[in-house]
């Protein structure tokens, strides 16, 4: 399978609850919380595009935009 | 994103609350949905009451929100007079197995195609945080200010001794397997249940103290494990998930359309 | 017009009036004295096509026809009172969510497991009020098998009509009698399709924004056009609502859809009225000793009348009003502790002159019981 390459997080921050679960489960601790308890991709350059926050997130505020290498 | 062609996206953010796993099912479920590509006017979900059931109202499919406990019934009536049509019927464990259980028990036992999709959160949630008839001997709730002596059901080995013809187990941690797990259930030519452990963080996991969202989800990742694994038989109270039964039986609107065929030769 | 003449039970009346208004889908659970229109219909819907179901109880009964009713089909259960019961809940969700059924209650002495093989017409108030929350209901009933045929054709008609439940109250001793009955050709009757939407594919349909004449045009569940229902409050969508005006302007319009054609669902018959002293007002196999005592009682010469409702609710108050203005006695006639007699005497003109015969012991009310109770009225003794 070819690797995935990030284009970005792109974030519902409307939808974001501010659970965390994304932020917890990130392999590459990608992403934080900001101080209005949103989720804020604050290391792109890490993101392996495994996509486990957009799949873990209960309020599908979360998508990993990527093109193919 | 597939989510978005599947939901009503006008009605998000969701009622549920920051880190219910009611999301992470719904969030599931398009990916299925997608992956098998039914489409919109096929799809019927049919929900009763409680958390679980308002995710009908967020999907774009031909929605029937009912009563408590009677999802199944309603779905039964769509599917034998629109067999062609893909019935999903998300319930809660209470709704399903409480209020629920004999229309529960009998859908299994009829197969009839269609997919039963059981959120267990082990607590009714919409009224508050009682304990449901899968919270188990122990736990705390608020209907149990002492503890829980009512001993849980397991939805698996019921579904399965009532004789659905899929059966089989998943988390809300497990996101990798979810979506896998409910395109074979639905894709599968029977009555499909498909349990999905999920974290009710607000109710029983405040009343149980099993920390927060993230620390309930981490513990549906150390309290289970695939079925037959060697953690199982080291450890025996590890749950399994996975798919446990997958067989073929007869379909029962395909042999109601037999009954037909002879109740109109006369015979 | 030449019908085929059948000498049959009033449940096989019923099955037949059922199928011949285009019944195709029936679900239903075993209850005496309601079992044979689920035995009928195991053996001859599938002939035409349609679908029986005998579902794990009466709870799931209702709602596997409510779910039918969603795709298109005309729908039916049958039960008695312990099954009625356990149907309201699904009951109001048709009410709310207006989806056209209609529900049998084949009546039997209660309450509880009560009289299972014995008459009785207790479930009237039932009918009425079993459903919680406030709400208007249809419910029909019929005193001899010609009447049963018609009037559950009447309540397909209506169920399509006014999106709505539609409840016939029999009895145990209608139900289970057999009587001659003449099967009208195709079309004698007329009957009432499903007024289905013109909206087209991708053009945003309401399923439940009124038409001026106040009905709801519906797409079929697995047609083009994808909507929620609920029972909960809902917009014009279908999606839930606790707005005060939405919730104000639905609850109005599910009771003033049935309370507004009141005269139109009115259902009735009359015998000798014009000139009664003592009218009698009775319905169900009371109504047939009813008559029998009228028309015995007027070869001798007495001025005894009687009014047969057919229509329980919405209670026919005008008509019964209108027809009870010159009599001087007015006898309800029915076996339960006297639940029309309560609309009655609320819709009469000088209600101390309103009287109950009745019987509740599981027999039948007999002409000699009417009788010696009218007597005591005129103050004649036994």
């Amino acid at each position: 399978m070819a690797k995935l390459k990030l284009k970005g997080h792109l974030i519902n921050r409307d939808w974001c609850k501010g659970c965390g679960i994304c932020v917890h489960f990130c392999p590459r601790k990608v992403l934080e919380l900001d101080e209005f308890d949103k989720v804020v991709a604050v290391r792109p350059q890490d993101c392996v595009c495994c996509k486990l926050c957009e799949l873990r997130c209960p309020d599908l505020a979360i998508e990993v935009q990527t093109e193919q290498d | 994103m597939p989510a978005r062609e599947y939901i009503r996206e006008r009605f998000f953010p969701h009622i549920w609350c920051p880190g219910c796993g009611h999301g992470i099912v719904l969030n599931g479920l398009v990916r299925a949905i997608e992956n098998i590509g039914l489409k919109k006017n096929d799809i019927v979900m049919v929900s009763g009451i409680g958390c679980s059931s308002r995710i009908a109202g967020y999907m774009d499919f031909h929605t029937l929100h009912t009563i408590h406990g009677r999802a199944l019934a309603f779905a039964i009536g769509v599917k034998m007079s629109r067999p062609d049509l893909t019935l999903l019927v998300p319930m809660g464990d209470g709704d399903a197995l409480s209020i629920g259980g004999n229309h529960f028990i009998h859908a299994c036992r009829r197969n009839i195609d269609m997919t039963a999709i059981v959120m267990n959160n082990r607590v009714y949630g919409m009224t508050g945080g009682q304990y449901s008839p899968l919270s188990g001997y122990g736990t705390m709730a608020t209907t149990a200010p002492y503890t829980n002596i009512d001993q849980a059901f397991d939805v698996v080995s019921m579904a399965t001794a009532a004789g659905a013809t899929f059966v089989a187990r998943a988390t809300a941690y497990h996101v990798q397997q979810l979506p896998g797990i409910l395109e074979e259930a639905i894709r599968h030519k029977g009555f499909s249940v498909v349990e999905v452990m999920t974290p009710c963080p607000t109710y029983f996991g405040r009343k149980n103290k099993e920390g927060s969202a993230v620390d309930m989800m981490e513990n549906l990742k150390t309290r289970t494990t695939p079925i037959g694994s060697k953690a199982k038989q080291e450890n025996p109270s590890l749950i399994e998930r996975g798919i446990f039964v997958k067989k073929e039986l007869p379909e029962y609107c395909a042999e109601y359309q037999r009954i037909v065929e002879r109740a109109m030769k006369g015979k | 017009m030449g019908g085929e003449l059948k000498f049959v039970q009033g449940n096989e009346a019923c099955v037949k009036a059922a199928l011949y208004a285009g019944l195709d889908f029936f679900a239903g659970y075993p209850i005496t004295p309601s079992t044979e229109i689920a035995e009928l219909m195991a053996a001859r819907l599938p002939r035409k096509g349609g679908t029986f179901m005998q579902m794990e109880d009466e709870i799931a009964s209702i709602c596997a026809i409510i779910g039918a009713s969603l795709t298109g089909r005309k729908v039916m259960t049958a039960t008695s009172g312990p099954g009625f019961s356990l149907m309201q809940e699904g009951l109001g969700y048709a009410i709310m969510a207006e989806i056209p059924c209609v529900i049998v209650d084949v009546q039997r002495g209660g309450p509880s497991t009560g009289l299972p093989t014995k008459v009785s017409q207790g479930d009237v108030n039932q009918a009425r009020w079993g459903v919680h929350g406030d709400h208007a209901i249809v419910a029909l009933t019929a005193s001899n098998h010609q009447d049963i045929f018609s009037i559950t054709v009447d309540a397909f008609n209506f169920s399509e009509t006014y999106r709505t439940p539609v409840i016939l109250l029999f009895d145990e001793v209608i139900a289970h009698m057999r009587e001659r009955l003449k099967v009208p050709e195709p079309g004698e009757i007329a009957l009432v399709e499903r007024l289905k939407t013109s909206v087209k594919e991708g053009v945003d349909y309401h399923p439940y924004l009124q038409r001026e004449d106040g009905r709801l045009p519906m797409s079929d569940f697995g047609g083009v056009h994808r909507y929620n229902v609920t029972g909960l409050f809902h917009d014009m969508w279908g999606f839930p609502s606790e707005n005060p005006t939405v919730v104000h302007e639905l609850l109005r319009h599910l009771t003033d859809k049935i309370d507004n054609h009141v005269e139109k669902m009115t259902r009735y018959r009359e015998y000798f009225i014009e000139d009664a002293e003592m009218l009698l007002i009775s319905y169900g196999s009371s109504a047939r000793s009813a008559l029998h005592l009228v028309t015995d009682r007027r070869q001798h010469g007495e001025s005894v009348g009687l009014l047969e409702l057919q229509t329980l609710w919405p209670f026919p108050s005008a008509l019964v009003r209108e027809k009870t203005r010159n009599a001087r006695y007015v006898v309800v006639v029915e076996m339960n502790m006297g639940q029309v007699l309560q609309s009655v005497k609320a819709s009469v003109e000088r209600p101390e002159r309103v009287f109950l015969a009745n019987r509740v012991d599981g027999v039948l009310i007999t002409p000699a019981d009417i009788r010696n109770i009218l007597r005591l009225i005129q103050g004649k003794g036994v």
